[in-house]
């Protein structure tokens, strides 16, 4: 048991930092992060970092390099990862599209449409999102109602999707569409590419509760898409859906900018319990101790994970537990480091709050993250079902046609 | 055997090694036949102290002397043959007196002893000849330099040490004893030949019978002191005791996998309101929360492993993170396979009862996991201000 790298793998990194050194600026610490910008200027130099990374073979690491990709293994792809990690440089723009939307048309598009589409999204010249979820269907994605009719060799389009992360800026997105409400949910739909900027398509930015608006409602209205945009048959929706939803890349990066134990060591110093230092009270230290070991059983979790893919094991069922435990330690850190402050606690200013705010934004924020991409409880089921092998949920509606299952408003 | 060689592209090499795993499944197939959780009744229900003939089995695949050097008649091996070894005897909850002898007074002598004690002890631990044990606590309060009222002078000890784990067993003992001085340095460690006289051993009722407990009196009983020197004692039984929260951690997480096991068979065979109670999402959400604690404990006993095996620099973060994930892990997985039982998982006829008992006493053994606690957040705070 070592962490150190092979003579191949220590190779590889340091030709990474020496391009990194060149091309960006190195993060003082973690938290480190260029000031918000506006949304224009983060697009243009998230355009202009992947560009540079293509050009190196630095984007899309493990895909062939006839699709601009780098031609490169899953242990380079982590090594840049973690290397790239350490640097001021703009990302996150591109994660869906290339992560799952762009998986998707190569295994189920047209020879046309991957020749089309695969090169300039490496680039970052086009953006792509993922149109799945519907205020009728967010777990139960399946129960969506977005309707796609045949008219000759188009199809009409006419619903609304939402939680669409980036719609408001990307170009093009893999939309799943009911195509036949009279068999049952799953074998009714089909998935399409689209084009974003049609305007038969409506984006609206759902404000969150943060604050941000990250992700949006879009509506069809009498969209017209030509047959050859079906990616896989009509009726196969689900089986490409979940080629999609596989896609997910490994996360390598960690939660970076979210308070740690070290922040919560430093702000119990500084604040007090009935006049005497925080860090003193053994409320406080054993909650400390708590979070430390959930953090350490997250990192060598991963640890446990890469190690399969670096030997080209599949990894065993262990990563499933990162997200459930991720999300809810994030809120109560962050409650508690709230806590610590007492009345201060409600201040929202990155200048006047300890650790640049990251308490009041991960508490924020976290009430998102224990939803999105999977709630505590769907994670829950799935490492039930599919790891300890215990029964499915009972659906009620899984063998009735689409049109007759029972259905809220 | 060399251990964890690297193939050539591995990033990480966080992973036991195909021999340490083939090991692995030597143990748990003997166990498995030898050791099945009748034997742990028959021990609870009896008198005998551990079930000898799984005893002699373990020795005769020369398991006790694993990490043991060959010098003292061992086979040399690291702490990573012992926490695969750990994890098993943790999975059947087998009653047998291998921390003790093994992670426990091997471990500190082998650290510890000066030559001559080495010689004198390890080869016959090592053989499984003799049964080792370790005696600290002194009641029902935390050992503490300020509180160790056992007494070494001029030779001998006197005392009373309650409870002992294995303590009628043994036949040799190290002892927390007072030496005098101040602070950490009243403290050190005897080694206490437990059949030169001098000493009483009186059973101890305890949570769980499958492990004996006794309380050991001594009266002017010859000992030694471990190393030679006097004073160090605190600071060797923190290493010792860091070792052995790595190798508790194994049987922690054996036992969690157990028990979840267990768990989740019924759940799966169990039908109430005519349906399988494992497709009841407050099962299955259980079930689901014992996987990921037992998943987060094990991933910090790698790490502890890891360090312990290196002796690195991180070893009692790692111990301490691995003491208190493991207990966590057992203790929840115990206490809610009991619960997804129901009203059988309480009756004397049911194996739950043997990780329920098992569970809470490997968590209180060695250290309350709210003393490891301090223990971490002491070192991380340290670590912080520098």
């Amino acid at each position: 048991m070592d962490f150190n790298d092979t003579t191949e793998e220590a190779a590889y990194r340091a030709q990474v930092r020496a391009w990194l050194d060149k091309n960006a600026i190195r993060k003082e610490n973690a938290r480190d992060i260029a000031p918000p910008k506006d949304l224009d200027e983060l697009i243009a130099q998230s355009k202009a970092w992947q560009a540079k990374k293509a050009d190196a073979g630095y984007a899309c690491i493990t895909w062939p390099k006839e699709w601009g990709g780098g031609g490169g293994t899953t242990i380079n792809n982590v090594i840049y990862g973690q290397e790239e990690s350490k640097y001021a440089v703009p990302g996150g723009i591109f994660a869906i599209g290339l992560g799952m939307c762009i998986p998707t048309v190569m295994a189920w598009g047209s020879d046309e449409a991957k020749q089309r589409f695969v090169g300039p999204a490496v680039r970052g010249d086009e953006i792509w999102c993922q149109l799945f979820s519907e205020p009728a269907g967010g777990s139960d994605v399946a129960g969506l109602r977005t309707r796609a009719e045949k008219d000759g060799d188009e199809w009409v389009i006419n619903g609304q999707k939402v939680w669409t992360s980036g719609a408001h800026f990307c170009d093009y997105g893999i939309l799943l569409t009911r195509t036949d409400p009279n068999v049952p949910k799953h074998k009714g739909l089909t998935m399409f590419w689209i084009d974003m900027k049609d305007p038969a398509v409506e984006v609206r930015p759902i404000k969150q509760m943060s604050g941000g608006a990250e992700f949006n409602e879009v509506f069809f209205t009498n969209l017209r898409v030509k047959d050859s945009q079906r990616l896989g048959n009509p009726g196969d929706g689900w089986k490409v859906a979940l080629t999609t939803l596989m896609n997910e890349r490994l996360a390598v990066g960690g939660s970076q900018g979210n308070a740690d134990t070290d922040d919560l060591i430093e702000l119990a110093r500084e604040t007090d319990i009935a006049g005497e230092p925080a860090i003193r009270h053994g409320g406080v230290r054993e909650r400390i101790a708590d979070w430390y070991v959930q953090a350490q059983g997250l990192k060598f979790t991963r640890f446990r994970t890469l190690t399969a893919l670096s030997r080209g094991e599949t990894p065993g069922p262990e990563s499933s537990i990162s997200k459930i435990v991720a999300a809810k330690k994030m809120q109560d850190l962050g409650s508690f480091g709230m806590d610590l402050q007492d009345m201060g606690g409600v201040i929202r200013d990155r200048k006047l709050s300890p650790a640049e705010g990251a308490y009041t934004e991960q508490w924020i924020g976290a009430a998102g993250y224990r939803i999105a991409g999977g709630t505590d409880e769907i994670l829950r089921n799935i490492v039930a079902e599919r790891v300890l092998g215990l029964p499915g949920e009972i659906r009620v509606d899984k063998d009735l046609p689409f049109n007759q299952a029972p259905k809220g408003k | 055997m060399r251990l964890f060689e690297r193939d050539k592209g591995d990033i990480m090499n966080f992973d036991f090694s195909d021999d340490q795993k083939m090991l692995k499944e030597q143990v748990r197939k003997f166990l498995a036949d030898k050791c099945p959780m009748s034997v742990t009744r028959r021990v609870l229900d009896g008198d005998e102290p551990y079930a000898k003939e799984v005893w002699k089995g373990l020795v005769e695949m020369g398991l006790t002397g694993t990490a043991i050097p060959e010098e003292f008649g061992g086979l040399g091996l690291g702490a990573l043959e012992l926490c695969v070894i750990a994890e098993e005897l943790g999975r059947a909850a087998a009653p047998v007196p291998f921390s003790s002898s093994i992670y426990l007074a091997a471990e500190a002598i082998k650290l510890f002893g000066t030559q001559k004690q080495k010689q004198a002890w390890l080869p016959k631990l090592a053989s499984g000849e003799i049964v080792g044990a370790l005696a600290v606590s002194e009641g029902t309060h935390t050992a503490h330099p300020r509180n160790i009222e056992t007494k070494f002078a001029g030779g001998k000890v006197s005392g009373v040490k309650q409870p002992v784990t294995d303590g009628g067993a043994a036949d040799v003992a190290i002892v927390a004893v007072n030496t005098g001085g101040s602070g950490e340095q009243t403290i050190s460690l005897a080694i206490v030949d437990l059949k030169a006289g001098g000493i009483s051993a009186e059973p101890v009722r305890t949570i769980d019978p499958s492990r004996e407990h006794v309380t050991l009196a001594f009266k002017d009983a010859p000992a030694e002191i471990l190393g030679g020197k006097q004073g160090e004692g605190w600071s060797q039984l923190s290493r010792v005791l860091d070792g052995a929260a790595v190798l508790f951690a194994f049987e922690q997480v054996g036992g969690a996998e157990a028990a979840l096991e267990m768990a989740r068979d019924y759940a799966l065979e169990r039908y109430a309101f005519g349906r399988q109670i494992g497709s009841y999402q407050a099962i299955k959400h259980k079930l689901a929360d014992m996987y990921v604690k037992k998943e987060l404990a094990k991933s910090n006993a790698y790490f502890g492993a890891m360090m312990l095996n290196d002796e690195g620099a991180e070893l009692t973060e790692a111990a301490s993170a691995s003491r208190i994930a493991g207990s966590d892990a057992y203790v929840f997985a115990a206490q809610e396979n009991i619960q997804t039982h129901g009203g059988i998982g309480y009756t004397w006829e049911s194996d739950c009862q043997f990780h329920y008992r098992r569970a809470k006493l490997l968590a209180l053994t060695i250290g309350a996991p709210i003393q490891w606690k301090e223990k971490l957040v002491s070192r991380l705070e340290a670590k912080n201000a520098a």
